[in-house]
């Protein structure tokens, strides 16, 4: 039983008409290691195999991928958490373009991201030192401030999937939202007015499938939550 | 920031608020016609037609109709905006689904102030 069945997902667009599965077995010899250990433990059998890793251990956010069916980040989830069966399928994050393997093109992530400006922005005269921010209204941001963008929850929302040019996206709002809650910004005018349309925020249905997978335990629906109410107690 | 045939300028928070108001309306117009339907077993054509000469109960159910057609709208039009992508099939399943709407209300107004 310490031998693995591996179905990893393969396609590079030079040589392959359409994806296809590749099956590898691998001998973990009982131990409970993290799904990247297994990929790594697959390249040295086939080295045409490529993913994005950095860390190993779930601060860089880049190894996100879908384990037998949720998103994660392969480096901190243990076999014991996915591996039904005695089978394992890797596949890339669902719903942005694959360039290679499991390796996606995250530019309409990274272009949602931007569009909700993602720093501080502050009219009023800096202080001689910093700008002071009482305990209380730090403790705002815990909770936000802690996300890696690492995708798995925007790839894991339908609303995504059907308009990631127009919906921000979970991993998105839980910035917007991080700067709308900040003391110090005094934007929050503008942020609110770049999100009121029917999309960018709206189309948030709830599901919760972004707090089912984040790596980091945040909960994304409860910030969107908390926009909207904003939107709402703006216009009403 | 988008637009969209049909709807130019369509605004989330209002679409929300719509979707909200409505529902709250339908909730109650559903639980008073279960209450009466649970308080007269015996119903006839009198006591029905009864109900509806009332002034108070056509406003009612004009609103329960107009929120009927409110909801549905705004819900269609997002799950048509999410499902078909097409713009031109979009264009017309929309189109039919607010004319099918208008004749509803229309009809439906017909047969509230016919009793």
């Amino acid at each position: 039983m310490s031998t693995l069945q591996v179905s990893v997902y393969r396609y590079n667009p030079e040589n392959d008409d359409a994806p296809w599965m590749q099956d590898f077995e691998i001998d973990t010899q009982g131990r409970d290691l993290m799904v990247l250990n297994v990929l790594q433990m697959i390249k040295e059998q086939d080295s045409s195999l490529v993913y994005r890793a950095s860390c190993r251990e779930g601060v860089c956010g880049s190894d996100g991928m879908n384990m037998n069916g949720k998103n994660g980040l392969s480096c901190v989830t243990p076999l014991s958490e996915v591996v039904k069966d005695n089978r394992l399928v890797l596949r890339p994050l669902p719903g942005l373009p694959v360039i290679r393997d499991l390796i996606i093109d995250m530019s309409l992530f990274y272009k949602q991201y931007e569009r909700i400006q993602p720093y501080l922005q502050n009219d009023e005269r800096p202080p001689a030192i910093e700008r002071l921010q009482s305990p209380e209204d730090r403790d705002k941001l815990d909770g936000l401030y802690e996300c890696i963008l690492c995708a798995c929850c925007s790839t894991s929302c339908p609303s995504f999937w059907w308009n990631p040019d127009k919906f921000v996206g979970p991993a998105g709002l839980l910035q917007a939202y991080r700067f709308l809650a900040d003391s110090r910004d005094t934007h929050t005018q503008d942020r609110l007015s770049e999100l009121d349309d029917p999309f960018s925020v709206f189309r948030c249905r709830g599901i919760m499938n972004c707090v089912n997978v984040c790596p980091k335990g945040l909960n994304p629906t409860r910030a969107i939550g908390k926009i909207r109410e904003m939107l709402v107690r703006n216009t009403a | 920031m988008v637009t969209n045939i049909l709807n130019p300028g369509r605004n989330g928070v209002a679409d929300w608020m719509i979707q909200r108001a409505s529902a709250v309306i339908l909730g109650l117009y559903t639980i008073f016609m279960v209450a009466y339907l649970m308080f007269n077993p015996d119903l006839d054509y009198a006591a029905w037609s009864g109900l509806f000469s009332h002034l108070w109960m056509k406003v009612f159910t004009l609103l329960a109709l107009l929120s009927i057609a409110a909801h549905t709208w705004v819900g269609l039009w997002i799950v048509a905006t999410d499902y078909i992508k097409p713009a031109a099939i979009r264009f017309g399943t929309l189109l039919f689904v607010i004319l099918a709407l208008f004749v509803f209300v229309v009809w439906g107004v017909q047969v509230i102030w016919g009793v």
